[in-house]
């Protein structure tokens, strides 16, 4: 169902990006690292708001022929960016919310583990990207 | 957003142009239903589920139905919005299942068979239930049945799935771009590209189309908003500009507009056909100058002219990007136009486009990003001829895990190609970074302390970790390495190598971390300091803070971090000290490399830059961190000579003995615990013994030859005890035997030459020699406590009292070693092994002398041969041992008595010069090369002889067989003199009268224990005939206290001497007093007891009382071998009185 998942740094730089094998990894880093430009200017902007709602979902950021590509910030501003094939009408808000939730989820996991560094490169990501990528194809 | 712009009540918008619905089967039933169907529908709120994000919204549709005709479906590659029937509807009112085998299957089949060959997937099929036909026929099946028929004939599931989405999709997208709202995004538009799966349209034609809809979309909006609204609502615009930009990018690149050599046939055909597909201009624009139209035709009609609008609408994007913030997307468009400046053959104006692009993913570490841009740079920087810059972006990609090996390995061959030119100029240099080439891991130091004598060698072994792909001959890799005089560079180094916790002296370099320069990973730790600052005056605190040390490395500039692309100013530096290794070849991954340089000059070392040149290619690592050092120093020859007594290792030997066997192997180990205890010398040596000294020489920087010896100038009391089988061993600086040679001594009365053998600079000779430190008689003699002594040894016993410690001697010797002009003086202190005491005993008139040797070392002794003579001339004086062993041990920390009875014939002397002589050897040596001077001591006893004798005796009172405590017994004290007139009582209490002498004593009777009661006088002043027998009778009354068996009471004689009239008249009384108690407190010293002290000293304040003022007889007490008390130690039993009935009782 998603075609990228990636989880970026507070300060930009990507913790984990992985794409579907089938296609071209290198578009995909491209289109996460330029969506970094909407998810900047929407934490700017309603970033009080955001705070205030607990509303850690940024909705679409921007939509391309043929992908969407959907934002997710933390408290800790480390964000999560997905990107989804537009053709794949059966994703709804909801159901992009709810698997920002579980990406959420995950890494929470990932950051209570002794032995992670906070701020090194996710490994220990795969199984639950995997089965998020997988799920409606 | 939506939902907030949108008005409540809704605005009706009229429907210009309907979406066509055919309609297809029963013609008849269609138009019965028509006329409520083409009311009703467009009242029937529909949800128009849109995509993105964006809420659903309700909307009224209203369709154009016409005739199904085959004719109406879109021949292939034809779509045409407004014509294009978006819906096929098939109407039947079939119930009967007979009637719907025999012919409304066939006539679905035979529609959709028109819909299927004209690749139309959006059909619907209507049942109308008719309740009047359903009356009439009640044995008719369920319509359902006919449903699921439908369903199974034609419905396959995923076709069934798709309908209906479809339907609202295709309904909402026909008013798309002419009632949406304002928010413009490339969203609404997609949808055209994407909708209708089964349409197919000339490549590029949608290109064309969603180009002009953008364009169209922003010229509308343009002429409706002024120049601050449009400015305001960049963000939502922006997008399409981008959108339109992408489309006339990959437009031109279809029609060969940006190939090199322009358009070829096969693109001019496809240009035609896509400008045939235009149509013509709508009328309301075509009279305009500016038209989207215009501009799409003009741009795909010449290169030129398509470069231009590409280049004006990337350039308007790109800036629009960039004004409201969005930097990435802004870099995004301009790779792009690198792209496009890249196939135009224009490099120079591609690089600012990539150079911007790399610097902004290298800030934010974005691997993948940054491989591919620097592929595309390294393209650009090739073309351009900036050889450098492509020689360090090369290194960067060769050292690339994202590329392949083969891409990886293209790279690296660039350089080496390169490298391998012959340059046009000698000597020209290309400097690169070496982070990209290879890596410094860690470094080691041999000998790991990083500290070398001079012309000492030193090897510095580094670990390099090479990032190329293949294997790299490197002609040379050199050590940039500053030099610096600084004092106390050893302690320096020492300390920092402990700091850094160097296990081994291995310095490990922290890994370069060059793609994520934000991470925190990469920024060094912190390296935080106490900082205490005082005054100088008084040392109290002024300030305290902490000091972070390396905050050069944490507040540098980001950019200068990350813009490693450009070979930003590495400076090679050229200095007078370098370590060189050549002609190493660098296999991928670790290498050990070894330099090796003999150290010169004293000073510190510090390694600043490391280099490693392929070619004309330098890599050059610029600064060397953490700081590595090594250290070169030079040291004067030193001599030291310690003490090595018996080591502890003989002592546990001797003690604990051990098989033979066993014993030669513990004594060989090296095992350091053992070593410890070799090398722990005692604090001072032993006089009288042979003992062991250990020399030491260290050479520095001087080279022992052949024939160099050290000139012992002897002490007059010690002797150097030459042994045959002395050797000398000789170790390197690191304390490794390097060799061993027998050591030559050669004595003569007045220098002792050894001579040393051959060693070379900074090493360290190791020799023991045995010395004797002869026993000398003055400063062993005269230990007297009893008797009168010499006064210079006065400073030995008040040395003695305060520690118990063995008496000292300091041997000094002169030393010439050849490596000086000036003598090296060394003191040795040897310590006296024993403390010898002597004292007087007498039995009535037979004199006894008694002599008590101490051993105050650690150390066993045999004593041996003991004597004591007369030095004086008194010739019929005897002196009988009554010592019967002549060998006896004397054990650590004990003691041994001598006893001599002294005899004579005539009158004995007054005074007595004795002295007294043992051998002694150490008990553990079974042989010794040297016969030993025996121990001596001298003393002298005076007044020995005794003259009077004392004797008391208690009675019971008259008619009592017993003492009785609390009755008064008699204490009858008889003085007897035992000797006619003598040398020593010549003094001033003698008087003479009519040839008879006498002289006067003071007797007291004093109990210590307070057993006895004295009742009435206690002293008393007799004068005493000087003749043989004369004796003196004392009688007293004294009580006794307690009952059982009382010692007597003590008797003490005194020598009442008159007052001296020269001294008595300067004296006051005061200062007599003063000069009496002096006196006392002289005869105090040998009689120390303190009460009896009291005793007499409350006797003195009574008669000074009596006679203050007046001038009076001093007191001398008699030396304590002229007095005998016979009834010393004698008893009386005193039994309990009978009233014991009387009972006191007292309470408090």
């Amino acid at each position: 169902m998603a075609v990228c998942i990636a989880v970026i740094a507070k300060e930009n730089y990507p913790l984990y990006i992985r794409s579907t094998p089938t296609e071209n990894e290198l578009k995909f880093h491209y289109m996460v690292h330029t969506s970094l430009d909407v998810v900047d200017e929407k934490i700017s902007a309603m970033g009080k708001a955001l705070v205030d709602q607990r509303e850690l979902y940024l909705g679409l950021l921007y939509p391309t022929e043929d992908y969407k590509v959907y934002g997710y910030v933390t408290n800790s501003k480390v964000k999560f960016v997905m990107v989804v094939d537009s053709s794949n009408t059966a994703l709804r808000d909801n159901e992009i919310r709810s698997m920002f939730r579980k990406l959420h989820n995950s890494y929470t996991d990932v950051m209570c583990n002794p032995f992670y560094n906070p701020g090194d490169r996710i490994q220990a990501f795969d199984n639950m990207v995997t089965s998020m990528m997988i799920q409606v194809c | 957003m939506d939902a907030s712009e949108e008005p409540l009540p809704p605005v009706i918008y009229t429907m210009e142009n309907k979406p066509i619905v055919t309609c297809a089967g029963d013609q008849n039933l269609f138009t019965s239903v028509y006329p409520t169907l083409s009311q009703q529908l467009p009242r029937e709120p529909m949800e128009w589920r849109r995509s993105y994000g964006r809420a659903p919204k309700m909307i009224h549709l209203e369709s154009n139905f016409v005739q199904f005709k085959e004719e109406l479906l879109p021949k292939e590659g034809n779509k045409a919005l407004l014509t294009f029937p978006f819906l096929h509807i098939y109407w039947t009112e079939c119930c009967d299942t007979e009637v719907y085998k025999a012919t409304v299957k066939d006539d679905l089949t035979k529609w959709q068979n028109v819909l299927k060959a004209h690749s139309s997937v959006d059909w619907l099929i209507v049942i109308v239930e008719n309740d009047a036909k359903k009356k009439n026929k009640t044995n008719i099946l369920p319509r359902t049945s006919i449903v699921d028929k439908i369903r199974n004939d034609f419905c396959n599931k995923q076709s069934d799935r798709r309908s209906l989405p479809l339907f609202s999709r295709c309904c909402s997208s026909s008013r798309t771009p002419w009632c949406s709202t304002t928010n413009w995004t490339p969203s609404s538009l997609s949808m055209w590209s994407t909708s209708g799966p089964g349409v197919s349209v000339p490549p590029g034609a949608l290109d064309c189309w969603v180009f002009l809809s953008c364009l169209e979309v922003l010229q509308r909006i343009e002429g409706c908003c002024d120049r601050a609204q449009i400015d305001s609502n960049i963000a939502h615009t922006v997008g399409l500009w981008s959108y339109a930009t992408e489309k006339l990018k990959s437009l031109g690149y279809l029609c060969g507009l940006v190939s090199e050599k322009g358009p070829n046939s096969e693109d001019l055909n496809r240009t035609v056909d896509l400008l045939a597909g235009l149509g013509a201009e709508r009328p309301e624009t075509a009279n305009t100058a500016q038209s989207p139209y215009k501009k799409l035709k003009e741009a795909l009609s010449s290169v030129e002219a398509f470069e231009k609008h590409y280049l004006d609408l990337s350039h308007a994007t790109i800036e629009m990007y960039t004004s409201i913030g969005r930097i990435r997307s802004a870099k995004f468009v301009g790779k792009d136009l690198a792209e496009f400046y890249m196939r135009k053959k224009a490099p120079q104006k591609a690089e600012i486009y990539l150079q911007g692009a790399l610097k902004n993913y290298l800030a934010e570490g974005w691997a993948l990003p940054i491989t591919h841009t620097r592929k595309q740079l390294a393209e650009c920087q090739k073309h351009l001829g900036q050889i450098e810059n492509y020689l360090q972006t090369s290194s960067l990609l060769a050292s690339d895990h994202h590329l392949t090996e083969e891409e990886r390995k293209h790279f690296c061959q660039e350089i080496l190609d390169f490298a391998s030119q012959p340059s046009d100029s000698p000597g020209h240099k290309i400097v690169l970074p070496m982070h990209s080439f290879a890596q410094l891991r860690d470094l080691h130091f041999d000998p790991s302390n990083a500290v070398v004598h001079v012309g000492g060698v030193l090897c510095v072994e580094i670990t390099m970790y090479s990032q190329m792909p293949v294997p790299v001959h490197v002609e040379q890799i050199v050590v940039n390495v500053h030099f610096s005089i600084e004092k106390n560079s050893y302690r320096k180094t020492a300390e920092w190598l402990t700091k850094h916790k160097t296990s081994n002296g291995i310095i490990n370099f922290p890994p370069e971390t060059a793609p994520f320069p934000v991470s925190q990973n990469s920024l060094p730790a912190l390296e935080l300091y106490e900082m205490f600052e005082r005054s100088p005056s008084d040392n109290s605190l002024n300030t305290t803070g902490i000091i972070c040390r390396n905050v050069h490395m944490l507040l540098r500039r980001q950019e200068s971090s990350s813009s490693l692309e450009m070979p930003s100013g590495v400076a090679l530096e050229e200095g007078a000290h370098v370590l060189r290794c050549s002609h190493v070849t660098l296999e991928p991954g670790a290498n050990q490399i070894t330099f090796r340089t003999q150290a010169k000059e004293p000073g510190t070392y510090t390694l600043r830059q490391l280099c490693a040149s392929v070619g004309s290619v330098w890599f050059v690592l610029p600064h060397i961190y953490p700081i590595v050092q090594y250290d070169v120093y030079s040291q004067e020859p030193q001599l030291h000579v310690e003490p090595l007594a018996e080591d502890f290792w003989a002592q546990m030997c001797r003690d604990f003995p051990l098989p033979a066997s066993k014993q030669s192997v513990l004594q060989f180990s090296s095992d350091p615990v053992y070593w410890s205890w070799r090398q722990t010398p005692q604090d001072s040596l032993l006089a009288g013994i042979p003992q062991r000294v250990k020399f030491t020489v260290t050479t520095g920087h001087y080279t022992i030859k052949n024939g160099d010896s050290l000139q012992l100038s002897n002490a007059e009391a010690m002797l150097i005890l030459c042994q045959a089988e002395s050797r000398a061993v000789v170790y390197s600086n690191t304390r490794e035997q390097s060799s061993e040679a027998a050591l030559r001594i050669q004595s003569s009365d007045k220098v002792t030459s050894i001579s040393l053998p051959v060693a070379p600079a900074y090493h360290v000779i190791e020799f023991e020699l045995e010395v004797l430190s002869l026993p000398s008689a003055p400063a062993l003699g005269g230990e007297s406590d009893m008797l009168g002594m010499a006064e210079p040894h006065r400073k030995h016993k008040d040395k003695q009292r305060t520690g118990r410690c063995m008496v000292t001697t300091d041997h000094k010797v002169s030393i010439d070693c050849p490596w000086s002009i000036y003598s090296t003086v060394i003191a040795l202190t040897f310590s006296v092994p024993f403390r010898t005491t002597h004292s007087l005993l007498s039995s009535g008139t037979r004199k006894y002398v008694q002599v008590c040797v101490q051993n105050l070392s650690e150390l066993d002794f045999q004593l041996s041969d003991s004597y004591l003579v007369d030095t004086g001339d008194s010739t019929d004086l005897q002196l009988v041992p009554l010592n019967t062993q002549s060998q006896q041990p004397i054990y650590s920390k004990q003691s041994v008595f001598f006893v001599w009875e002294l005899k004579w014939t005539e009158e004995p002397p007054p005074s007595l010069h004795c002295r007294f002589s043992v051998g002694f050897s150490p008990a553990s040596e079974e042989q010794l090369s040297i016969s030993l001077k025996p121990y001596t001591y001298e003393f002298k006893v005076e007044n020995f002889f005794t003259l009077y004798n004392v004797k008391a005796e208690i009675f019971p009172p008259s008619g009592m067989e017993y003492c009785r405590t609390g009755s008064l017994c008699s204490l009858e004290v008889l003085i007897t003199r035992l000797s006619d007139l003598l040398e020593v009582d010549k003094d001033e209490a003698l008087t003479e009268s009519d040839e008879h002498f006498s002289t006067k004593l003071m007797y007291e009777v004093v109990d210590n224990s307070s057993n006895w009661a004295v009742c009435g006088k206690s002293c008393g002043v007799i004068s005493m005939p000087v003749a043989a027998r004369a004796t003196h009778r004392v009688h007293m009354e004294v009580m006794p206290l307690f009952a059982g068996y009382l010692p007597l009471p003590d008797v003490r004689l005194f020598k009442y001497l008159p007052h001296h009239s020269a001294h008595s008249s300067q004296l006051d009384a005061d200062s007599w007093i003063e000069n009496d108690s002096l006196s006392v407190d002289k005869h105090g010293d040998d009689q120390p007891d303190s009460s009896s002290l009291k005793s007499r000293g409350s006797v003195h304040s009574a008669c000074s009382s009596e006679h203050k003022g007046l001038p009076m007889p001093r007191l001398q007490a008699l030396p304590a071998g002229q007095v005998f008390n016979s009834s010393s130690g004698t008893q009386v039993l005193v039994i309990p009185s009978q009233d014991d009935h009387v009972l006191e009782v007292s309470v408090t």
